[in-house]
């Protein structure tokens, strides 16, 4: 392993002063993302949403470069060389990685304070999402599935653990949450059947506190909804996005991925829970308080990660404490969470095909008709879903819950049809797509309007919303734009190198609110001028 | 769910099974060893080791998956497969093996290849599309599909089945993107109309909600902000994309037994 520190006696100079409060409270992980954005959402509630508003939909149109970082891997290293992670920011820095690579750049100046680099074995990187912190050290997860333990001031390794073999194709790209004394760690991988799981580490030595197969084992319950126990065991269900928490309730949330094999469900009849399940846990136990499946038996390779946002307010005239997801299947789901109680299940886009209905217990139900085959099967949406990994983002001033989506079609294919099919056993050959933002009444599900971009490609970034009035989002070319989130006008744009790839984060620091989104290599941020 | 069974036109799919290698690019995470290996492997495993695993390996009546095995995941070169066939697992029916380090290997490799067969999806093939009925197709053609408006079997789409395997040409006619499974448009014309000055006409390079650039008639590249200059795309393809919602599973079938008479 090689750790890189640029010019490191500099940079701690010139990092002194931003560095002066070193380390993130524990506290400060409980507010609103004003003047720190300390974790992955933000806050716990994943609404994306910040209460900063110096920057409106009045001045966004003077909005202007503030700095510009690209990121160096020194070397190769296959897919890092997109930002996916949404960076934390503390204390006038910024910390985010990319697979094999952390960095803290100088919120102030965009200068690169330290770069960390990880020798891999392997594993697939298709990206990282970014950072966990406490205190002053940075957590963050390795393609070959190692969580690593760094020294934020200074970029040190502090201690190493692994968190699942790569040699049996798992990978892992989500951030470490912190929640109390627990650090939340996933895992992905979809290649060869393995049954994916959630853990807690501890924070000091990242040894295993707890642990929560997200399939059920022997006779425990969820298992009839599996036909055996080789099924459940290579059942899928992977861990690859962060989720949310409610203090109050000390309950957290998040969503499984898809079962395996992933095309072929017919060595898995049932709905195979809790695969494409939203589950509430106990972060201090990893006992499961409730679950909701959004996508029983699914076949479309749906992992249902999506981010399960927190609102609270009205619902059919009642205040609620709910929980809001638009799932890769097309479907927006609203729960109360407290109880998982089913509030509402309505599509978001509307050329999904691949459902038969919503059940009474609100759960989208699959046509079997639907399913792939062998001679293929036309199905919408295409394989990366209605949406994706990519953030939503609620407003609390609208009561909208805005959505980056795909109307798309792919020919789904089971190619291998005998009684033990593994890995993907088929594929999806894409078709058309295109590309929206949608902005959906919670109470409804009604799509209050409809953005559809004209540029093609593919969408990838997070949404971001405040209380300025404006709603922040890349489109499929490489534009970033600023939406007024309550009628979709379109505010103020800028191109950049290349399509915005995150989610975009907002802080307020020396008495200035600054707005900065990962594209490509590079980190951006923008401010208002002087 | 029931798989719908390949047969009809089994015979003909045949000769379209050969997929361009270059679209077979390796996706292995762990390497192979050489075929003559794997394959000497392949004969060892089905005399010794397929009564109880498997001729595929992934398990048997008796014996468990070895492809997704964590033990052999893990082994190198028969380095894990060798000691433990020293002793077998005699609690489990398994008897010990004496073999050669290079036997090991060769069994090892087998194993491996059958794993990486597994996580490689670029290896796998899709059976047979021609699943349908070619009369029913060519009625849906020229009727309900509204195809014969823009494309003729005489013209644009004589010998087409010779050039595509049958689902690639699936994919083109469902969705003509560049390439198998691409969804960008080939190419698409646009005029521009600026808010002064004539309007341009010529081939789509760029659009986006702010701005368009075509490429026109004498090859100049021309861009334009669409605050001052209207745009009007012809989309060749849109009744492509009007049918994607319109079709059943069967008239896809249909269509693509039709047009694979099309040689």
């Amino acid at each position: 392993m090689i750790r890189s520190v640029s010019l490191p006696a500099l940079a701690i100079l010139i990092g002194a002063s931003a560095l002066a409060a070193q380390g993130l409270d524990p506290g400060r992980l409980l507010g609103p993302p004003t003047d720190a954005w300390p974790t992955y959402n933000g806050d716990y509630t994943g609404r994306r949403y910040s209460p900063l508003d110096e920057i409106h939909g009045g001045n966004v149109g003077s909005l202007t470069l503030a700095w510009a970082f690209r990121q160096n891997t020194r070397g190769p290293a296959p897919g890092a060389g997109t930002i996916k992670a949404t960076p934390l920011y503390v204390d006038g820095v910024l910390y985010y990685a990319a697979p094999d690579h952390a960095w803290a750049v100088d919120a102030r100046t965009g200068r690169e304070i330290w770069h960390f680099a990880w020798e891999t074995s392997g594993g697939i990187h298709i990206g990282n999402r970014g950072v966990g912190m406490l205190g002053d050290t940075v957590y963050f997860e390795t393609p070959d599935c190692f969580l690593v333990a760094l020294d934020a001031r200074t970029g040190d390794l502090r201690w190493t653990q692994r968190i699942a073999d790569v040699r049996q194709e798992y990978f892992c790209t989500p951030p470490p949450m912190v929640i109390g004394d627990n650090l939340i760690t996933g895992v992905g991988g979809d290649s060869l059947d393995v049954p994916g799981y959630l853990q807690s580490r501890d924070l000091e030595t990242g040894e295993l506190r707890w642990n929560f197969n997200t399939t059920p084992r022997g006779d425990e319950p969820g298992a009839e909804t599996w036909p055996n126990a080789e099924s459940m065991e290579h059942g899928g269900g992977m861990t690859w996005l962060p989720g949310t928490y409610d203090p109050e309730l000390n309950l957290y949330y998040f969503g499984t991925g898809n079962p395996n094999p992933v095309y072929a469900g017919h060595s898995r009849e049932g709905d195979n829970l809790y695969t494409c399940t939203i589950i509430a846990i106990n972060p201090d136990t990893g006992e499961m308080a409730w679950y909701f499946q959004v996508s029983p038996h699914d076949t479309h390779d749906w992992d249902n990660v999506e981010t399960p946002v927190l609102i609270d307010g009205v619902f059919e005239g009642e205040e609620r404490r709910m929980l809001a997801q638009a799932a890769r299947n097309g479907y927006f789901v609203l729960l109360d969470r407290v109880t998982g109680e089913h509030l509402l299940t309505t599509p978001f886009i509307e050329t999904l095909n691949w459902s038969s209905g919503v059940d009474e217990a609100g759960r989208p139900r699959p046509n079997p008709d639907k399913e792939p085959q062998p001679d293929g099967t036309l199905v919408s949406p295409a394989e990366p879903g209605a949406t994706n990994w990519y953030a939503p983002s609620f407003n609390p001033d609208t009561g909208l819950f805005y959505v980056h989506a795909t109307e798309s079609w792919a020919i789904d294919y089971v190619t291998d049809t005998g009684d033990n099919p593994q890995g993907f056993a088929g594929m999806a050959q894409q078709l058309y797509a295109r590309h929206l933002l949608q902005a959906v009444d919670y109470q409804t599900g009604n799509i209050v309007w409809s953005h559809r971009y004209s540029g093609s490609g593919g969408t990838r970034s997070g949404l971001l919303t405040t209380a300025g009035g404006l709603l922040f989002a890349g489109d499929p070319t490489r534009n970033l734009i600023a939406f007024e989130p309550a009628t979709g006008d379109v505010l103020w744009h800028v191109p950049l190198h290349a399509p915005v790839s995150n989610g975009p984060i907002t802080y307020e620091m020396d008495g200035r609110q600054y707005v900065v989104v990962g594209a490509g290599d590079m980190l951006y941020a923008f401010t208002l001028p002087d | 769910m029931s798989l719908r069974t390949v047969s009809r036109a089994a015979l003909l799919a045949l000769a379209f099974n050969a997929w361009p290698e270059a679209a077979r690019a390796q996706l292995i995470s762990r390497p192979v060893p050489p075929e003559d290996v794997v394959e000497r492997g392949r004969a060892a495993f089905t005399v010794s080791c397929g009564f109880c695993h498997g001729i595929d390996a992934r398990g048997g009546e008796g014996g468990p998956d070895l492809v997704r095995s964590e033990m052999m995941l893990n082994d190198e070169g028969g380095d894990l497969l060798g000691p433990f066939l020293q002793v077998g697992r005699p609690d489990l029916g398994m008897p010990p093996f004496q073999l050669s380090e290079a036997e090991v290997a060769e069994l090892a490799g087998f194993v491996r290849a059958q794993s990486q067969a597994v996580i490689n999806r670029r290896l796998y093939v899709i059976q047979n599309v021609v699943t349908g009925d070619a009369a029913r197709g060519r009625a849906y053609f020229n009727g309900e599909g509204g195809c014969n408006g823009c494309h003729s079997p005489a013209g644009d789409l004589a010998g087409i089945a010779s050039r595509f395997d049958p689902p690639g040409l699936l994919n083109r006619f469902l969705y003509p993107g560049r390439g198998r499974g691409g969804s960008q448009p080939l190419s698409r014309r646009a005029t521009v109309t600026p808010a002064a000055g004539p309007a341009v006409s010529g081939t789509l390079e760029y659009l986006d909600d702010f701005s368009v650039a075509i490429r026109d008639a004498n090859g100049d590249y021309r861009s334009f902000s669409r605050d001052a200059a209207s745009v009007e795309v012809d989309d060749p393809y849109a009744a492509h994309v009007d049918l994607l919602g319109r079709y059943t599973d069967d008239d896809i079938h249909d269509l693509i037994t039709y047009l694979v008479t099309l040689e």
